[in-house]
């Protein structure tokens, strides 16, 4: 490409990326960073007060400091089911690729499913009812592992595919068994593909708003998703409190993204598209 | 360690080599993945077909045949969310895949500051849907919002109420649909095409083949599993879509932007489990019989490329 081409696009790109892209974030910040009459004007402007730490402030402490319970919820609830995710995902991407079976049909066949269904939810509230874990933050970390493990399986089934099986049996050789094999050897050799699926699915469980709102609802159990609607009411809605709340739930996805953005789309070459 | 490996002739007795293999790669690894999805994906599909035909309070149920189903297609409100579902599904999918792979294709020439643009490409993925609605409905307000000011700066008339009016709502959520998810579909493309090996580039350009024609010939026909990949997964979600059709417009005004999923929720919350159900049952055949055909129509068009 010529030189003048490379900057032509690239300026012609920040500046499109610029309106489409980036005006909606500033405006998020701009504001969260204003008082609540400024706010109301729904105007794009510098905040001619900038009072963006005391909304901060005034964000954590509103219901009785509602969002920092919601914090703890939804960090655990990212962090559990998506491990689970991740060490049962592989756990049978690994077999289902290794081991040929009269199971692999049967096994394909609801991975697929588990794409493609849409999930039946008040049998879903029924059984979890049955169950003793309806209204209960272990129901709804095993509901996101439930939902979550077909893509999981799907994209590291086609990275485990391209491990060699010579590794497998020198581990056997050595005397590994079936544990040792999995947990010392493969698991350690996903790590690719584990980055890519940590990234999405904590991107997708973290900012899930329908499956707690079926699964765990109550301000108690609150998610961070579920205390934006704190600052609406059908008469008066504090639009700088709203605002900073969007800003301070969605920095812990920012900041994951930004540590690991590289690995991303080397994971997604290894994995997703490819197979 | 790994010579010992290679080294090992491979003439073991066919037996011994299935003995061994069941021992190394036991079916219980099944177990786990397997117990948590039976229990709370296959078992409440499955008893979704009953219910479905019931009135149901949750603690017990009457059988009323097709009641329900009859009800979700004679009353306007509810057969109209059938075409939004449609309509909303294949509009975000489609523009997904175009913008996405314009995108992509711009973002994996040697452009200058192309990490930057990667990112910022990619931010609206990290901001819940619930976060973006809430954002684009103050910035779609029809009177204050950034938005109709702009707009009104340049036409010098009033812009349209993007949210409010009954013909403009659905495709406007649509239109922040594909704000919110073309980030990942730029994603999926820019793996695709950074997977096409450099040769048939260089191989092209030695024949003297312009941006178009590469265009045309190398990237469009090898970075289709990425389009594939593409469709599928923004039809899905486009079809089940909920979080961001409830946090802007809850489905109105009226019924004009309700979809199969947001009558869902709305027949539970007045606590219509049975209807409810049936709307679940009328999603679970749309997607399916969708993205079922369509996804192995492409998987066939992928093997024969």
């Amino acid at each position: 490409m010529r030189k003048s081409a490379r900057w032509g696009i690239g300026i012609g790109g920040i500046l499109f990326t610029t309106v489409f892209f980036l005006v909606p974030f500033a405006f998020i910040f701009t504001m969260s960073a204003k008082t609540g009459p400024e706010a109301a004007r729904l105007q794009f402007s510098w905040p001619t007060e900038f009072v963006l730490w005391e909304n901060i402030v005034a964000v954590f402490q509103a219901r009785n400091y509602m969002l920092i319970v919601a914090f703890i919820n939804s960090f655990t609830l990212t962090v559990f089911s998506v491990a689970l995710m991740v060490v049962f995902g592989a756990m049978v991407a690994y077999v289902l690729d290794r081991r040929k079976s009269k199971l692999n049909g049967l096994i394909n066949a609801a991975i697929l499913a588990g794409l493609i269904v849409p999930p039946a939810v008040v049998p879903t509230i029924w059984v979890m009812q049955s169950l003793g874990i309806f209204k209960t933050l272990f129901g709804l970390i095993l509901i996101e592992v439930a939902f979550g493990l077909s893509f999981t399986i799907l994209v590291m089934r086609a990275f485990i595919a391209t491990i060699p099986r010579e590794i497998d049996e020198a581990a056997i050789v050595d005397g590994a068994g079936p544990l040792r094999l999995f947990f010392r050897v493969i698991l350690p050799l996903l790590k690719p593909t584990i980055v890519t699926i940590v990234v999405v699915q904590s991107i997708f469980v973290f900012n899930d708003f329908q499956n707690p709102l079926y699964f765990l609802p109550g301000d108690a159990n609150a998610t961070v998703q579920l205390t934006l609607f704190n600052f609406q009411s059908q008469f008066v809605t504090s639009y700088n409190l709203l605002f900073t709340n969007i800003l301070v739930i969605t920095i812990p996805m920012l900041v994951m993204y930004l540590i690991f953005q590289r690995q991303i789309v080397s994971g997604m070459t290894a994995g997703a598209v490819k197979g | 360690m790994h010579s010992e490996a290679t080294a090992r002739p491979k003439t073991a007795a066919p037996r011994a080599v299935a003995r061994h293999v069941e021992r190394s790669y036991p079916l219980w690894f099944y177990i786990p993945g397997g117990l948590v999805y039976v229990v709370l994906f296959i078992v409440p599909t499955l008893l979704s077909f009953y219910f479905a035909f019931t009135r149901w309070t949750l603690f017990d149920s009457t059988f009323v045949g097709f009641d329900n189903f009859i009800q979700f297609f004679a009353e306007p409100g509810l057969i109209g969310s059938l075409k939004n579902t449609l309509v909303y599904g294949v509009v975000t999918s489609a523009s997904k895949v175009v913008l996405g792979m314009l995108l992509a294709v711009l973002l994996s020439g040697p452009i200058i500051a192309r990490g930057y643009l990667r990112s910022v490409t990619f931010f609206p993925v990290l901001v819940s849907a619930v976060g973006v609605g809430l954002t684009f409905q103050v910035l779609l307000d029809p009177f204050n919002g950034v938005v109709n000011q702009v707009w009104t700066a340049i036409t010098g008339a009033d812009g349209p109420g993007w949210l409010t009016n009954p013909d403009l709502a659905l495709l406007s959520v649509a239109a922040i649909d594909v704000w919110k998810g073309v980030g990942l579909a730029t994603l999926i493309y820019i793996a695709g095409i950074a997977a096409i090996p450099n040769e048939y580039f260089e191989a092209a350009r030695v024949d003297g083949a312009g941006a178009w024609q590469q265009f045309r010939s190398i990237i469009l026909p090898l970075s289709f599993p990425a389009t594939s990949t593409v469709i599928l997964l923004s039809l899905i979600g486009g079809l089940r879509s909920f979080d961001l059709i409830w946090s802007t417009t809850q489905g109105g005004p009226g019924f004009s932007s309700d979809v199969i999923a947001s009558v869902i929720y709305k027949q539970y919350q007045a606590g219509f489990y049975g209807l409810s159900t049936a709307g679940n049952v009328i999603l679970f055949l749309v997607v399916t019989a969708i993205v079922y055909p369509l996804s192995r129509w492409l998987n066939s068009k992928e093997t024969s490329l």
